[in-house]
């Protein structure tokens, strides 16, 4: 009797550890996360518009429907990124998401505080090999960096009103990511 | 012979290995017992974990919940889990944070056929927007193309508070359809609002009331 019950209490203990196994390991195993989602629609390293959602479906589930969105799927393996985003009129915000879909970081117009929210995007290590005086002397310069190697950048711009969507979709058509030139050099 | 088979549990080739194949077939079985309880232990709670949602640091006020960490590098797993599940892009913690509502203030979950009223205000914040989900995240398809409302498009009273009728038939003031689904959700996302990670229920985090009024 006591030895049936020493194997149901392994089980029960080995079933804790294939549970935390399991929840760790589902969001490497999800197909369907958001990156993988974006990856057939969005060029590496090049902002895109993302469609509006409509009931028939949408990229991704949950986005707000009073926003305008575009996407960078980044790629930081062939040097730092750089994120140039007009500000909309109502309300405009830059997140960024790692590969695994945690927003690691977030900016809002007016924490920016100009008309265009200018970010470089780098990897820690390539944070480290900039020319020290560089990093100091750019005070004004925001640097972000990512934890993964690959990841999301998502631009949103709010339409406080239907009829003024084209105007927050014409504000991101300006949003650009592109690969630094000569940077950190 | 039979007075070895006598003093075995009964298996015929035991005449043969007295003793260690009992063991044997007791070790066998046993860990067998021991793995078919870890799997479905371990895999069934995991299931549970992710399409129920394990609430870590989440907010609660009223039939709203908020999770400030999933926009947060410092998410946790089983918030890490389900949003990859469902392919979302949460909303990050520096933009604003969501507040979602599957059932109303008396925990009757939110049913499309029933007249339901949102009334109230919500916390500080540049704009919130209200939006409408299927359970699966995807907008409700209805003949005005409404699916949200932003907070410059609520009509207010003089308060400042809103009323926000939310069912299958056409209201005055703000309607928010539901097309006659039978469960949906609520979104209530501030936008550059000092709500977070330390945020409480209380006087500064005032959520809208949800009263589910009539159903058909």
């Amino acid at each position: 009797m006591i030895r049936w019950l020493l194997w149901l209490l392994a089980g029960l203990v080995l079933g804790g550890i294939v549970h935390l196994a399991t929840v760790l390991y589902l969001p490497r195993a999800a197909a369907r996360d958001a990156y993988a989602r974006l990856a057939p629609i969005t060029p590496v390293n090049a902002m895109v518009p993302l469609p509006a959602p409509t009931p028939d479906g949408a990229v991704v589930p949950f986005l707000d429907p009073a926003f305008a969105t575009a996407v960078c799927r980044y790629d930081l393996s062939n040097g730092p990124l750089k994120l140039t985003a007009p500000v909309s009129q109502a309300y405009t915000s830059v997140s960024f998401y790692t590969r695994q879909g945690a927003a690691h970081y977030a900016i809002t117009d007016r924490a920016a505080g100009r008309r265009v929210i200018e970010l470089d995007l780098m990897t820690a290590r390539q944070r480290s090999q900039l020319p020290e005086e560089e990093d100091v002397t750019a005070a004004d310069r925001l640097i972000v960096e990512s934890p993964t190697p690959t990841g999301l950048i998502v631009v949103r711009a709010l339409a406080p009103e239907p009829s003024l969507m084209p105007m927050a979709q014409r504000a991101l058509a300006g949003a650009r990511c592109r690969p630094q030139q000569g940077a950190a050099r | 012979m039979p007075h070895v088979r006598e003093r075995s549990s009964g298996f015929a080739f035991d005449a043969k290995c007295p003793g260690s194949c009992t063991y044997l077939m007791r070790l066998l079985i046993g860990s067998l017992l021991c793995f078919v309880i870890a799997a479905a232990v371990g895999l069934g709670s995991t299931w549970l974990a992710v399409s129920h949602g394990v609430t870590i640091g989440a907010l609660t006020i009223g039939a709203w919940t908020a999770r400030p960490k999933l926009g947060t590098a410092e998410i946790d797993p089983y918030a890490r889990a389900e949003i990859e599940r469902r392919g979302e892009l949460p909303v990050a913690l520096g933009d604003g944070i969501t507040f979602m509502a599957q059932s109303d203030d008396a925990d009757n979950p939110l049913d499309g056929r029933c007249e339901v009223t949102v009334r109230g205000i919500t916390p500080q914040a540049r704009f919130f927007t209200v939006t409408l989900y299927d359970p699966n995240g995807k907008l409700v398809g209805n003949v005005i193309n409404r699916y949200g409302f932003t907070s410059q498009e609520l009509t207010r009273n003089a308060d400042g508070s809103f009323e926000l009728a939310v069912g299958p038939r056409a209201r005055p003031g703000n309607w928010l359809p539901t097309g006659g689904i039978e469960r949906y959700l609520l979104a209530i996302r501030l936008y550059d609002t000092p709500v977070g990670i330390a945020s409480k229920a209380g006087r500064e985090t005032p959520m809208p009331t949800i009263t589910t009024r009539r159903c058909q």
